[in-house]
């Protein structure tokens, strides 16, 4: 921003343009994080602090108790366990994908008809696109007349069909092979972009040298855009510590496929504490990320 | 020139372009299914898979049949209306070659059935014939009953009025079946009925453009006081709107539902239209103070030389010149909220908007795949016209920043 007067104005003008906006923000998201927090060392109504619900003779965290929750029962270490398997999974996948599309398709001649292809899924819901995956993953009864895709090759392949999304150790890499249906379109878009932007005479000046393909790709291309891939990067752990809706369409967190955010929604009538408490855990989570944006957007200031 | 170097930079080229097709293809496979699938009958969806459409229909025995009946019976095997080839009944009545054997040994009218070829006189060596003929007369019935590949556009009105039953929306309402009539009244203001995709269609509408204008007015104020206006801890807000921009936005569900319960904002449009405004500003405001603030600079001093003030200049100068921003920023966040669920669940129950109407039409045993996948694709229609339409603005609005909560 620069510093340099623009035009003489009151104290009070500037705060007439942004004080609306300003109001909504503290209404829908200052004050509700804070409130939140509040909540969240309370018990399943609101109303009594957390430790009230704690049991003689068991372990229990005191007003921390929907943290305990948060932390150590069962279900929730399985929706944590699983978030980080989103994470360490799909992130990698999703930004690889995104890139290896963005560059083959820049080689072809019908580059954007593909990756209108590719991206089309982000245009759609993430509910309908768990009712198409639900109707690929479809299993039938019987080894016969299977209508779901994959189970209809796997039948003709002279083998047996899977559950896909009930089985243990298999049904959460099919949610994430959604996912990164739905996601690898974002990553294409904004590396695409960014391999676009840069200057032809270094790509040129390095084949000019004799490099190959590959070398360009990992000693020119991918250093260059690095800044960007980290943005990229960094957005998809937001993205994926908030995963829902795939999930609660497909498998509603059954069979061993929770994760924080359907945890989060299934308490929110029957226990506020925890639920907020959840939700707390969530934006604890994402803190580091906030704090690295901010640190981007005023190094980005400085260079203006 | 070179007379191979054509051919030569084909080959050159093909892993490329072939791992390109792959994936293209890969990526519009699921969505093909469901598009085709809402298209077949319920009895077709669950006989057999969607891909089988794609593939032709069975070929086989047609020679065979062409050799012997084709030539009186037709190629369809209808052009005698007394035996009718196609007719189901007719073939039913032959469930084993032999049964054919001795029916096409019988004479008709004085003269053997198969004059020219005649039939092996050796049965097992006739028997072998007639299997194939069987098998391609049971095709013939079998795509004459249901048309060529038994598409029908039905699927769409159970989806559209939310039919739930053991039939078709259609054939419930012609033959006046009472289930269906208790909860229809078989017109138009069935397009309207609270469980069907038609209403939620509605819905969907009513929530998303005001949930997308409302930030944007709002928002654009905003941005042009950060990038033309001074005042004390400019940067500060600003920076601090940029990390609001990912607060999850489960933070906010439990405390404002408590204040909709308390002030009857609970399920009403107005509600979620506020929610929507207040977690789509950060970014809103983050992307027009950056489309704003990299206007030149001469523009605004000229104007403000001339005498305008900061009133003027947001509406005859700032506004206009930021159509672009607007309308990025716009078609993305009503396609954001067109495809919103969470919020909609929470915040409009007794108004369900498409997301939710899709999740209350899934049958756990997957019974009703053909409306199912009908009422997904209604809920597409907007999105795909808003994609093909005006894709440019909206991967803008997508990747001009970071991400929204």
């Amino acid at each position: 921003m620069s510093t340099a007067k623009i035009m003489q104005q009151g104290k009070v003008v500037p705060w007439l343009y942004i004080l609306p906006a300003l109001l909504v923000i503290v209404i829908f998201i200052v004050y509700p994080v804070v409130n939140t927090t509040v909540l969240s060392f309370r018990d399943r109504t609101g109303e009594r602090p957390a430790s009230i619900a704690c049991i003689p003779g068991e372990t229990c965290w005191g007003v921390f108790e929907n943290y305990r929750y948060t932390l150590t029962n069962p279900e929730m270490v399985t929706a944590l366990r699983n978030n980080a398997l989103w994470l360490l999974v799909m992130v990698p996948l999703t930004v690889a994908a995104g890139l290896l599309v963005a560059v083959l398709a820049d080689k072809v001649g019908y580059e954007s008809l593909v990756k209108a292809v590719i991206f089309m899924p982000m245009a759609i819901s993430f509910i309908g696109a768990g009712v198409i995956w639900r109707f690929m993953y479809a299993i039938e009864a019987g080894q016969a007349n299977q209508i779901g895709l994959l189970n209809g090759i796997l039948v003709k392949l002279g083998a047996q069909p899977v559950a896909w999304l009930s089985t243990a150790g298999i049904n959460n890499f099919a949610l994430m092979v959604v996912g990164t249906w739905l996601w690898a379109g974002f990553c294409m878009t904004i590396l695409s972009a960014a391999l676009k932007g840069l200057p032809t005479e270094v790509l040129e000046a390095a084949r000019v040298d004799g490099a190959t393909e590959w070398h360009l790709f990992w000693r020119v291309m991918v250093p260059m855009i690095l800044p960007t891939i980290t943005v990229v990067t960094t957005t998809m752990v937001i993205i994926i510590l908030k995963i829902f809706d795939i999930v609660f369409v497909m498998t509603g967190g059954n069979f061993g496929t929770e994760v924080i955010a359907n945890r989060m929604f299934k308490l929110i009538v029957t226990d506020k504490g925890r639920s907020t408490a959840i939700a707390v855990f969530l934006l604890i989570l994402t803190i580091p990320l906030m704090i690295y944006n901010v640190h981007r957007f005023r190094q980005e200031e400085a260079m203006r | 020139m070179k007379p191979f170097s054509g051919l030569n930079n084909f080959f050159r080229k093909l892993p490329v372009n072939l791992s390109v097709l792959v994936l293209a293809v890969l990526w519009i496979v699921p969505t093909l299914g469901i598009f085709i699938t809402s298209f077949r009958s319920r009895e077709a969806v669950r006989s057999s898979g969607w891909w089988t459409v794609l593939t032709p229909q069975s070929t086989e025995g047609q020679e065979t049949y062409n050799q012997y009946c084709g030539e009186c019976h037709g190629p369809d095997g209808d052009l005698i209306a007394e035996a009718n080839l196609a007719d189901p009944e007719l073939v039913a009545k032959y469930p084993r070659s032999n049964r054919l054997l001795a029916m096409l040994r019988a004479e008709i009218n004085g003269d053997p059935h198969l004059p020219d070829p005649p039939l092996p006189a050796n049965p097992n060596e006739a028997l072998d014939l007639l299997a194939p003929i069987l098998t391609y007369m049971g095709t013939l019935a079998g795509s004459d009953s249901s048309g060529t590949v038994g598409l029908t556009l039905r699927n769409y009105a159970d989806a559209l009025v939310g039919y739930k039953g053991t039939q078709d929306y259609l054939t419930d309402c012609e033959q006046g079946v009472e289930s269906a009539l208790a909860k229809f009244d078989c017109n138009s203001s069935d397009l309207l009925n609270p469980e069907g995709m038609g209403q939620a269609f509605l819905n969907t509408l009513y929530v998303s453009i005001p949930s997308a204008l409302l930030p944007i007015l709002f928002a654009a104020f905003a941005a042009y006081a950060f990038a033309w206006m001074e005042f004390r801890g400019r940067m500060w807000i600003f920076a601090l709107l940029v990390g609001l921009q990912v607060v999850p936005l489960q933070m906010a569900l439990v405390p404002i539902a408590q204040i909709y319960s308390q002030i009857g904002l609970q399920s009403t449009f107005l509600g979620i239209w506020l929610f929507h405004t207040g977690f789509g500003l950060p970014y809103a405001i983050y992307l027009m103070r950056n489309f704003l603030g990299g206007l030149p600079r001469e523009v605004f001093e000229s104007i403000y030389i001339d005498g305008a003030n900061h009133w003027t200049a947001f509406w005859k100068l700032a506004l206009p010149l930021s159509v672009p921003a607007i309308a990025s920023l716009g078609i993305f966040q009503f396609l954001w909220i067109w495809n919103d669920f969470l919020v909609a669940k929470i915040f409009l129950t007794t108004n369900p908007v498409l997301t939710v109407q899709i999740t209350n039409l899934i049958d756990p045993r997957g019974g009703n795949w053909h409306i199912l996948t009908g009422a997904a694709f209604l809920s597409f229609i907007v999105p795909m016209l808003v994609f093909f339409g005006l894709q440019r603005f909206f991967v803008r609005g997508l990747t001009a920043g970071s991400v929204k909560g």
